[in-house]
């Protein structure tokens, strides 16, 4: 039976790993080559390298550090941040990444992720999405906002578009995406936990793969995701970095609790 | 021990030199048919479309000299169905090593999503492929077709049925997953690869 996914996400800002809370007030948190083997000897499957400041700044993502990223890390890995083109995925890929993950530009282009599709696979193809749900009646425990709107962002979470998160799911599915990272912006950074109800009608609706984002504050936080929001894999980053939840830990607690992982 | 990687218009294959790399092996990443023909071992890795690679195999002549190889030779995930006898995948006649014909994946069920991306186990191994093996290890996959259980089986996993994750014959050995991102269990097969006698 195919695992579910722990996904460490190191967000990266001038050659180093750093976190924020709700996408601001960056801290330290490691030289990312390093922090990858230690997450992948750990026991992680999977990895996501994001440029975070790429997209609003216009930068070029980081090629050199993807090649050294391919010559020393034994498990899959995912580049994001400022993949504007068909070039720009093209030079990540050669430069060793196993998929890209695009954001701002599939929602400035949507045509982005069928080009993607038909020149590299599917398989390459993850697209991010950010959203908010814009209803205030955010509870204090328990799933939040499934009913109101979920509308999503782009430039790291700082511009609203008029692209609602169901029908963007659904239409970046038939494009011919690979997989669908949801990171929800109301759980991000808050540690109480990954929005369920809104991963589980993702999960019911698409036919591709789904990564939860945001939220991840406690071992029980990943079981729910699993098996409430029927998520294929769930990602999270300062847990990981500042040692909060040991993967080895995490892993065994998900297998005692029945999901099937990897150890 | 010289390794020759066999180059052609699949993807994924700095991914193989880079984990042979790791093994403490420079190996050579080439189309060149004597280079390929004198190696010690020959690993033909890719992810791709069946009909496209197998175009570009006979265009390049790679197609008679793979199959001709008589040192251990190790097909990795599109590397693996182009050694079967057929893929379903744009209906292309393959190269015939295995005599065994490549099916699409046909999902019963929403969960059972296509491709399979991930990880899932092998199980009721036999082969020095995975000497030291002692329990399903998990090894990662991405793949839409699948070869089913066959006399070559040397591997099953189960992804909607259990199928042929591994195969060999003769010199031939192949894997659908990518043992090159399999972590330290896929490490073990390359050098188990590289060990062979």
């Amino acid at each position: 039976m195919l695992a579910k996914r722990i996904i460490p996400c190191l967000d990266i800002k001038d050659g180093q790993t750093v976190k924020g809370t709700n996408f601001v007030n960056l801290r330290q948190a490691g030289d990312p080559i390093e922090l990858g083997k230690l997450y992948s000897e750990q026991g992680a499957d999977e990895l996501v390298y994001l440029d975070i400041t790429a997209s609003h700044e216009g930068r070029k993502t980081f090629t050199e550090l993807v090649k050294r990223i391919a010559q020393e890390i034994n498990i899959p890995f995912t580049v994001g941040g400022g993949i504007n083109e068909l070039s720009d995925v093209d030079r990540l890929l050669n430069a060793g990444a196993d998929k890209v993950s695009i954001n701002s530009a599939a929602l400035r282009r949507p045509e982005l992720i069928d080009e993607i599709a038909k020149n590299f696979g599917s398989q390459v193809c993850v697209v991010a999405i950010d959203a908010k749900c814009e209803d205030d009646m955010v509870h204090e425990n328990g799933d939040p906002q499934i009913d109101g709107d979920w509308v999503c962002y782009v430039n790291g979470g700082r511009v609203p578009t008029q692209y609602k998160l169901f029908d963007w799911a659904k239409e970046v599915n038939e494009r011919g995406a690979g997989e669908v990272l949801f990171t929800s912006m109301n759980h991000d950074g808050v540690k109480r936990g990954f929005a369920d109800a809104a991963l589980r009608k993702l999960t019911d609706t698409l036919t591709i793969p789904v990564i939860a984002s945001g939220g991840a504050g406690a071992k029980e936080h990943f079981r729910n995701t699993f098996i409430n929001g029927n998520s294929d894999a769930a990602l999270a980053a300062s847990v990981f970095h500042f040692g909060e939840i040991p993967i080895p830990e995490l892993k065994q607690y998900l297998r005692d609790e029945g999901v099937n992982v990897r150890i | 021990m010289d390794v020759a990687i066999v180059k052609y218009n699949a993807g994924n294959i700095g991914s193989v030199e880079n984990a042979v790399k790791r093994l403490g092996i420079e190996p050579v990443v080439t189309d060149n048919v004597e280079l390929i023909q004198s190696a010690d071992r020959v690993i033909f890795p890719g992810q791709g479309e069946a009909r496209s690679t197998m175009n570009y195999l006979k265009a390049h002549r790679l197609d008679e000299v793979i199959v001709s190889l008589k040192q251990p030779v190790l097909g990795i995930c599109i590397g693996m169905q182009l050694l079967c006898r057929h893929s379903e995948e744009q209906d292309t006649d393959c190269l015939g090593v295995f005599d065994v014909d490549v099916k699409r994946f046909m999902p019963q069920r929403h969960e059972e999503k296509v491709p399979q991306m991930g990880w899932n186990t092998i199980e009721d191994v036999k082969s020095e492929l995975f000497a030291g093996f002692e329990r399903p290890e998990f090894v990662y996959f991405i793949h839409s077709f699948y070869v089913p259980t066959c006399d070559w089986t040397i591997a099953t996993t189960d992804y909607i049925q259990p199928y042929s994750s591994a195969l060999h014959k003769g010199n031939f050995y192949a894997t659908q997953f990518h043992p090159e991102k399999s972590g330290k269990v896929g490490e073990r097969i390359l050098k188990n690869f590289i060990a062979l006698k």
